[in-house]
């Protein structure tokens, strides 16, 4: 008699164990759902070429108009403008801290990174705006300061704790020999570290800026604060733009439940979400390689 | 040669540069906002409700709604991490479905905070008529810090030593009591990290939040999980882009509150875990 109910007991702790452990599997899954099912309406009235090609984003406006392009631009410049500046900033520091500080030094550097990671969005939106807005503003003489280039500067930094951490581990990575053969050959330091270490380390450099990369795209309090969020074509940093983040923010609040807008916002969601997905993956099979060496 | 040797030197400093720039950067935040935060600082400040449209008076609802947001954001991420952890360490076989669940954990992560946002509003709020509620915000938060808890107590059930499951086993206890009773209370500071480290994200996120839970104002403290609730980092948004000239230390102090709150939880759970490294380090 106690056997079987052993059984049956252990049966349901496994079942319960398991449906814990695919919880992230089940969750990306009903994301998926609900962009695709809160966006349906607008996929189904809107014309889907109208949305992708579309170079007006003015869903007040009649007819409203729900161009992609705009959004898309928008964000495209802020994180080219972001991975500019994060690129060097992250890749330097990182081959700093993992190849040439003192170990004493690099126990104080990492600890300060870190805590960069966990300062909120918000906040540096509200630093961005007391103190890089302004400056934007008086040093190349605009209007206003509200541009592309305050959210790339801040989103920059924002993504260094990713790039210089991962960076960093996969520098360390690289095996001591390396460094040995090549000082052997007579090479200096720096030239070991740049002819040998960080080609062996670079799909993990590579990895930790599609990480970045993803962490810029996705960002939305500190765009929506500092990009003066105008949805007009533009190819400068120096412009207002508006990146699909700071679109849902901060037009979802105003839309009325299971409208044309209201859908239309899940639909660029869905863009998105779709659009993080791909760089993560991306990221994953360079992080894989890593691992595999 | 002698060239050679100017380049290396060259590039030595040019590599500290770049990272004292970045390490300026953080710390001139910091300091900056100190320095200008602590002005604001004061007992009516903490404690007061706002009044006269965010112009004067406290910031004491925000932080009230904020506290609640991390309690029950860690109510409900803390036992589906934990056991997913479980499955992953002690339950999961080493195939391709697993690695696929690790996968999705990491992409979990990658999920952009908005996109959470509008998940929450669309399954939540409306789909299972929670309404915007500190309920919605909660689990709209809790999905978001799963990925920290799940890696983090992953980490420590690895760090269990397997010779602590065999006596176990051996004793007579079934897989499921040498889990509860052996491997977890072992791996307590890990799991006590990532929910630490989660809470104060938590704390801090802006974009989740705004359309599950949190509010412009509220009449006065919310009573049950039904009712919408005023948050830091919300506050923030607000007196930052919204209200017209708000008293500029107002800002300051709020921006203030919501950092240290934030950076209390993750150097607490920085802490434990340089500890407990340095403790493996003793054992082995």
């Amino acid at each position: 008699m106690k056997l079987p109910y052993r059984k049956f007991k252990s049966f349901l702790i496994t079942r319960f164990v398991f449906f814990n452990g695919i919880i992230s599997i089940i969750v990306l899954t009903l994301i998926l759902i609900f962009l695709v099912y809160n966006s349906f309406k607008f996929f189904a009235e809107y014309p889907f070429f109208q949305f992708l090609t579309g170079t007006r984003w003015a869903p007040t406006s009649t007819p409203e108009k729900f161009g992609l392009v705009p959004l898309l631009l928008g964000s495209t410049l802020v994180t080219v403008g972001a991975i500019l500046i994060a690129l060097p900033l992250g890749v330097g520091a990182a081959i700093y801290i993992g190849e040439l500080a003192p170990r004493a030094l690099r126990e104080i550097l990492k600890p300060i990174i870190e805590v960069l990671a966990t300062i909120p969005s918000v906040v540096i939106g509200f630093i961005g705006i007391q103190l890089i807005v302004p400056l934007i503003k008086s040093s190349f003489k605009l209007p206003i300061g509200l541009t592309a280039l305050a959210g790339s500067i801040m989103l920059a930094f924002m993504s260094l704790p990713t790039i210089i951490s991962i960076s960093e581990d996969a520098i360390n990575a690289v095996p001591v020999k390396y460094r040995h053969a090549s000082l052997a050959l007579g090479a200096t330091k720096w030239e070991t570290t740049y002819k040998v270490v960080v080609p062996a380390a670079s799909s993990g450099i590579v990895a930790s800026i599609m990480l970045g990369l993803g962490r810029i795209v996705g960002e939305t309090m500190t765009v929506l604060m500092l990009t003066g969020n105008s949805p007009r074509i533009v190819f400068s940093l120096l412009q207002p733009v508006r990146t699909i983040t700071a679109t849902i923010a901060a037009e979802l609040g105003e839309t009325v439940q299971g409208g044309l807008h209201f859908s239309s916002l899940f639909a660029i969601g869905l863009v998105l979400f779709l659009i993080t997905f791909l760089i993560n993956l991306i990221a994953d099979r360079f992080m894989g390689r890593i691992k595999n060496n | 040669m002698k060239k050679r040797y100017a380049t290396q030197k060259f590039f030595y400093i040019l590599l500290l540069i770049i990272t004292m720039i970045v390490v300026a950067f953080v710390l001139g935040i910091i300091f900056y906002l100190v320095f200008k935060g602590a002005r604001a600082i004061s007992w009516n400040f903490i404690f007061k409700f706002p009044s006269n449209g965010m112009r004067e008076g406290g910031i004491l609802p925000a932080i009230i709604g904020t506290i609640y947001l991390m309690v029950g954001t860690i109510i409900f991420a803390l036992p589906i991490g934990i056991f997913a952890a479980v499955y992953l360490n002690e339950y999961a076989a080493r195939n391709k479905f697993t690695r696929i669940v690790r996968l999705s954990i990491v992409n979990m992560a990658g999920v952009p905070s908005i996109v959470y946002g509008l998940f929450g509003l669309g399954f939540f709020v409306l789909f299972l008529r929670l309404g915007k509620s500190i309920l919605s915000g909660s689990l709209t938060l809790a999905l978001m810090v799963l990925p920290i808890i799940i890696t983090s107590t992953e980490e420590a059930l690895k760090a269990v030593p397997d010779t602590l499951r065999h006596a176990s086993l051996a004793l007579g206890a079934s897989k499921w009591q040498t889990v509860l009773k052996v491997v977890l209370p072992q791996a307590l500071p890990g799991i006590i990290t990532g929910s630490v480290i989660g809470i104060g994200r938590a704390a801090g996120e802006t974009a989740p939040i705004i359309f599950t839970v949190a509010v412009f104002s509220t009449p006065g403290l919310p009573k049950s999980i039904f009712d919408q609730a005023m948050a830091l980092p919300y506050h923030l948004y607000i007196l930052a882009t919204q209200v017209t000239n708000p008293p500029k230390d107002f800002q300051w102090g709020t921006a203030l509150v919501l950092l240290v709150l934030v950076l209390f939880f993750s150097v607490t759970g920085s802490i434990i875990r340089v500890r407990q490294r340095l403790k493996k380090k003793e054992t082995t």
